[in-house]
């Protein structure tokens, strides 16, 4: 099935680069990795979790330790099972303390990342692990590919049953209550789902900016959207532009793809803000 | 300005409330609260600020546990379990940034066709229709967080009756209506409750108005202090404690001045 990418993409691309295997599996993880993030992030934009998931992104530091202490040669299992506990957990303290979401969150997320970066540093071995931080969308291989493609599944699947729940959820618990949305399960469901997808993609986005891909294409969509409908389409679209020129900047510059994306990103951000001002 | 839906009347059926309580750790919101609520009636519920109105209408719906007993019964007293309810906000939770549109929040309310990616005829022309009951249909394109209160609030009441529920919860909009606007939306929900024949419970933070418009009248403090018509509630002794001065419902109908139009609801204000 990749040979047919390999194939399809040089016959089609009209550019030097393509010659290159790793950046013809960078471009298809950028197409297949983007509508995650440009619809995962309008959700977390509209409900406000903006720093939830910037929480789970650096708890990855925690199950990446908690995979070296356990001896696993790739610390990912480690890392998917601590972010689906952290954001349960998140999810339930919200629910049942009288503290605010973000004091509760910021508990969490720097217990974690201490505890992460304690356990890695230990003998000085922390620059083992910078990689993490920055991420290396390049090296990503076809297996991998096929990860991201599973993720894409789920979460288009999740926002094809669950989403109007998840909506009505975002304008008001009781009013969505009321209609027979069983509210902390939808909610957990959510959570546990950015929590996977964020640290899935941590590898390669990295964990200093990964927040930066979910929030930026739903904020720049939220500037001109006028319905659910044009929210998503901007968002995704922004999410795709933003990759595919990231990736191709990032080639010409020698930069990390990750970063270069998320300013690509930002620039649609201000653009879109520059529409709406000439437009009023 | 509704169409009749419901054609049987059920002046029996209602809503029940036993030993109703609230507790959230060891905190006790709501303790030992006795309640019906009759279908064709508006109820009113008033309390002082924490007395646990909002509290009362969350749990109703589900969305905290609560201790006792919560039925609905038909015009012949049988059990029909958990009623269908209605629930209108005091608000919703936007920011002014959000681009859902009307069409958006009322289809996720009926439907579970993806409103993301777009909204099925049949459910446009359904909430088309529920929307022109409360001459809201030229809002459906219309940003929800670009709405002003009493907009909102109509719309809201056009989801909250499809389906038609069993019970209708109210929570009054304290901010961003103004007073004119209040009187409307107090008409509006005064005609459901015989046009639907519906039980209504509406939180009130104007007792000169909910004295108007409702047909009895509960005093809420952590549990209820007085239940009965407007006239007796205003005159009980907890209400007096709570707030304050022996108000008459004379004084309320002087303050309330040009709102004094011929209500069923205001035939106590003669006697």
């Amino acid at each position: 099935m990749i040979e047919l990418w390999y194939s399809l993409l040089e016959s089609m691309v009209p550019f030097s680069w393509i010659e290159y295997d790793f950046m013809k599996n960078a471009l298809l993880a950028v197409l297949l990795v983007s509508p995650v993030f440009g619809l995962l992030g309008t959700m977390v934009v509209s409900n406000r979790m903006a720093f939830f998931s910037d929480a789970i992104g650096h708890a990855a530091l925690t199950g990446i330790a908690i995979g070296v202490i356990l001896g696993l040669c790739d610390p990912l299992w480690a890392m998917l099972i601590f972010a689906a506990i952290l954001a349960v957990a998140i999810t339930w303290a919200r629910g049942h303390t009288e503290a605010s979401a973000d004091t509760v969150i910021g508990v969490f997320f720097s217990a974690t990342v201490a505890l992460g970066v304690v356990i890695l540093s230990r003998g000085g071995a922390f620059n083992r692990y910078s990689q993490y931080l920055i991420g290396d969308l390049l090296s990503i291989s076809p297996q991998e590919i096929y990860l991201v493609g599973i993720v894409l599944l789920i979460v288009l699947l999740f926002w094809a049953f669950f989403f109007n729940r998840l909506f009505l959820l975002s304008f008001n618990a009781t009013v969505a209550r009321s209609r027979g949305v069983r509210t902390s399960l939808v909610e957990t469901a959510f959570a546990v789902l950015l929590a996977l997808t964020v640290t899935i993609s941590i590898q390669w986005i990295g964990i200093l900016i990964i927040n930066a891909l979910l929030i930026l294409p739903a904020a720049a969509a939220r500037n001109l959207a006028q319905s659910m409908r044009t929210y998503h389409l901007l968002a995704v679209s922004i999410s795709l532009l933003s990759g595919i020129v990231g990736l191709f900047m990032s080639y010409q510059w020698g930069t990390a793809t990750g970063a270069t994306i998320v300013l690509c990103c930002f620039g649609l951000y201000l653009g879109t803000i520059a529409f709406k001002a000439l437009r009023k | 300005m509704i169409n009749k839906n419901k054609t049987s009347k059920c002046d029996l059926c209602c809503t029940r409330l036993e030993k109703f309580g609230v507790k959230i750790g060891k905190n006790v919101l709501l303790h030992d609260v006795d309640l019906h609520i009759h279908c064709g009636e508006l109820t009113g519920l008033i309390g002082p600020n924490g007395a646990g109105k909002s509290t009362l209408l969350k749990a109703m719906t589900g969305e905290l546990p609560f201790t006792g007993k919560l039925s609905f019964l038909d015009a012949k007293e049988l059990r029909t379990g958990h009623p269908l309810i209605g629930y209108v906000p005091q608000h919703l939770d936007l920011d002014k940034g959000s681009p859902a549109s009307v069409l958006d929040f009322c289809a996720a309310c009926i439907s579970s066709f993806p409103v993301w990616i777009s909204h099925t005829r049949t459910d446009k022309q359904r909430i088309m229709e529920n929307l022109a009951r409360f001459q809201a249909e030229h809002l459906i394109n219309r940003r929800i967080s670009n709405l002003s209160g009493g907009e909102l609030q109509r719309v809201l009441l056009a989801c909250a009756l499809d389906p038609i529920p069993d019970l209708l919860l109210l929570d009054e909009p304290v901010a961003g209506v103004d007073p004119r606007g209040l009187e409307i939306f107090y008409n509006m929900v005064s005609d459901l409750r015989r046009d639907y024949d519906l039980s209504i419970l509406m939180v009130s933070h104007d007792h000169a108005m909910i004295s108007q418009f409702a047909d009895r009248i509960v005093l809420l403090d952590k549990t209820v202090l007085a239940a009965g018509n407007p006239r007796a509630v205003l005159h009980d002794p907890n209400f007096v404690r709570l707030f304050g001065a022996r108000l008459t419902l004379e004084t309320y109908h002087n303050q309330s001045g040009t709102m004094t139009r011929h209500h069923p609801a205001v035939r106590f204000s003669n006697d």
